[in-house]
């Protein structure tokens, strides 16, 4: 699936953030006075990498992303440069591509940074894929909360209209490339691509089904590609440093940097750049200081992710797709949220079920009944202590008739955190089931 | 009086950033109901079916598009429409507790404007803010974040004397002077961006081998 290791790695791989070979390159400006012009960014050779696109060609440009080793970083994990491979090489009608800015998975926050303190980035990752893959449209699709973000790219747009880079015949190299910014309107559902087509064309953000893929029949019937923020961004510095920069970090089948992202009780949460590989420990404690208080659970990919025990042996895993998978969850998003000992689980996954049961947008059954009535229901009636002897196993029978039977992936990653958590805090449930939930009613809000 | 009818400008604006066609015409439909919302708080009947007719579409699937986003109202919002996010990253740092304080500080419930007509309230699901929990949204403006008792506090005091503070862009992290970035124990890491050796428009991989081009 992946582009195969490169020939001779004659260095061992980077996969600590520490290690003196590191080189933060998504966020290496990100917070830098200034660093959202178009002035600052050509200071630091900024567009030199879709220059290097030019001169390489569609087609290099996409083995270079293969042979990068570079997966989507919106959470799915697909091979980047597979999936451009997929557009239609010659048939006549007009290309698009997307780019997914609606980062709503709770618990991930770092494309908000890459467009508010680093715009040009993403309109250079764009241009070098609309290049590759033949489009001469792009939309940026940007959940309608980050304003402040949305400000600084039609900003960023328009200086970069104004100084030719984007438009027609894009410095003299012949290609035609125009770029527009669409706001949502707050909908989790937008993060899936073709619930986000939907709702650029102005309809209720339902999914469509599949086939066609957006490759085929996209956004307005045309052939389209949708990656997130990250993975455009990490296409300009593959293009800047080269596919063989990229693919010295990480491990074998996860290559190359990440954007990780940290909050829940700690002591310093945020965004770090760290390769893929690096140990969920170092983010945990090198980074990001440590927890402020004991922790027993902790989601390592985003709120869809399935939860994981607070464990030294949970703590040595390397965070890559693999050994998350490995682990029994996944990498998702990259966002990690620690849960701590003090917060019941119960209410903890009552909230997670209540965001999905909100934002279900309820195109089919299992999800519109299953997750937004029942699953709802039955968490409320948990986590208020009205608990009853079998609302555990309720909960897994609904889960059975749920899971894999929805339209989109939306109920399954609700089911995430409420499996997970049945089968790691089962006595947490116990419990629950005779009115008792741990640490209920203790406040969390409080001066720093 | 329509709304749009003295914003031409505003509507060939629009209108540019989609196709021409029918499809791309509908496009313009959030946008379109965002600019109503930001000016008036609230989208009445009158402007859905203002929006149809830009958009060659009929007020009932504006109002069903509407009614699918959570950041359009139906009822009129206050001066100040708080936006409290409730997901559990904010929900771990208090949230549920300053909505509480909120809602009986302001004396108003969902739905309702406070009586002087400055204050409405919702929660809302995440707002992409995880690393700065808890955090409260304006309207369809900036973001207020670390929300602490005493912030929350300073915040509603201002905008009850009209000063709205300036919101909050925290950046959580970023490399320090030197390019580089800092372990929690201060402690510089790995190296900075101009470690990297840049390539240029000379420095090409070999061209793909013949026949490549088939890539299905």
């Amino acid at each position: 699936m992946t582009a195969p290791a490169p020939p001779v790695t004659p260095r061992r791989p980077i996969v600590s953030g520490t290690d003196p070979r590191f080189v933060p390159t998504l966020y290496a400006h990100v917070g830098q006075g200034g660093s959202h012009t178009l002035e600052y960014y050509l200071r630091h050779d900024g567009y030199m990498g879709f220059k290097r696109a030019v001169a390489m060609g569609p087609d290099t440009v996409i083995d270079e992303i293969k042979k990068s080793g570079l997966r989507g970083r919106g959470g799915a994990g697909f091979a980047t440069g597979l999936k451009w491979s997929f557009m239609p090489l010659k048939d006549g009608r007009q290309h698009i591509v997307l780019c997914n800015a609606d980062e709503s998975e709770p618990g991930t926050f770092k494309d908000r940074y890459l467009m508010s303190e680093d715009p040009h980035q993403l309109i250079e990752g764009m241009l070098i894929g609309g290049l590759a893959m033949r489009a001469s449209l792009g939309y940026i699709y940007i959940r309608g909360e980050y304003v402040h973000a949305a400000e600084r790219l039609w900003a960023a747009i328009h200086e970069a209209r104004a100084n030719g880079l984007l438009g027609k015949n894009i410095l003299g190299s012949g290609f035609d490339f125009d770029l527009q910014v669409h706001r949502g309107a707050g909908a989790y559902i937008c993060g899936e691509e073709t619930a986000l087509m939907n709702s650029l064309e102005g309809l209720r953000a339902n999914p469509r089904l599949k086939p066609p893929f957006p490759a085929a029949a996209g956004l307005y019937g045309l052939p389209t590609t949708i990656n997130n923020v990250e993975t455009f961004c990490a296409a300009t510095h593959i293009m800047n440093y080269g596919a063989d920069w990229h693919a010295g970090m990480g491990t074998e089948k996860s290559r190359g940097m990440k954007l990780f992202q940290i909050s829940g009780p700690v002591k310093r949460p945020g965004v770090y750049e760290l390769p893929l590989g690096t140990p969920l420990r170092e983010l945990v404690y090198d980074w990001a200081g440590g927890p402020t208080e004991g922790i027993k659970a902790i989601i390592p990919g985003g709120i869809s992710c399935q939860l994981l025990k607070w464990s030294d042996q949970v703590l040595g895993t390397p965070m890559d797709y693999e050994s998350l998978a490995a682990a029994g969850s996944s990498l998702g998003t990259a966002g990690v949220t620690l849960i701590p000992a003090s917060a019941s689980i119960v209410q903890t996954t009552w909230n997670a079920v209540r965001f999905y049961g909100h934002e279900s947008c309820g195109k089919c059954t299992p999800c519109r009944e299953g997750i937004s009535g029942w699953m709802v229901k039955m968490y409320e009636k948990l986590g208020r202590g009205h608990g009853q002897p079998g609302d555990t196993q309720l909960i897994l029978d609904m889960a059975d008739n749920i899971g894999g039977r929805s339209f989109c992936a939306l109920a399954d990653a609700c089911l995430g955190p409420v499996l997970s958590s049945i089968k790691l805090f089962r006595e947490e449930y116990a419990a629950a089931e005779r009115g008792e939930l741990i640490g209920a009613g203790a406040r969390r809000w409080r001066e720093v | 009086m329509n709304y749009f009818s003295n914003k031409q400008p505003l509507l060939n604006d629009i209108f540019s950033r989609y196709p021409g066609s029918p499809q791309g015409k509908r496009s313009a439909l959030m946008p379109l109901l965002r600019e109503v919302q930001d000016a008036e708080g609230y989208v009445t009947e009158d402007r859905l079916h203002e929006i149809a007719a830009l958009c060659g579409t009929t007020a009932t699937e504006v109002r069903s598009v509407m009614s699918f986003y959570s950041t359009y109202h139906t009822t009129p919002t206050g001066k100040y429409h708080l936006q409290v996010c409730a997901t559990l990253m904010c929900a771990l740092a208090g949230a549920e507790e300053l909505w509480d304080e909120l809602v009986s500080e302001l004396d108003v419930q969902p739905g309702e404007v406070s009586s002087d007509g400055r204050f409405s309230v919702q929660k809302v699901e995440c707002l992409g803010s995880c690393g700065t929990a808890p955090v409260i949204q304006l309207g369809d403006e900036g973001f207020y974040e670390n929300v602490t008792p005493k912030r929350c506090r300073h915040l509603l005091a201002a905008l009850r004397a009209d000063q709205k503070p300036a919101p909050d862009n925290t950046i959580p992290v970023m490399v320090n002077s030197a390019g580089l970035q800092v372990t929690y124990s201060g402690q510089a890491a790995g190296a900075p961006v101009e470690f990297l050796r840049r390539l240029t428009d000379t420095d090409l991989p070999a061209p793909p081998p013949a026949g490549s081009e088939v890539k299905k």
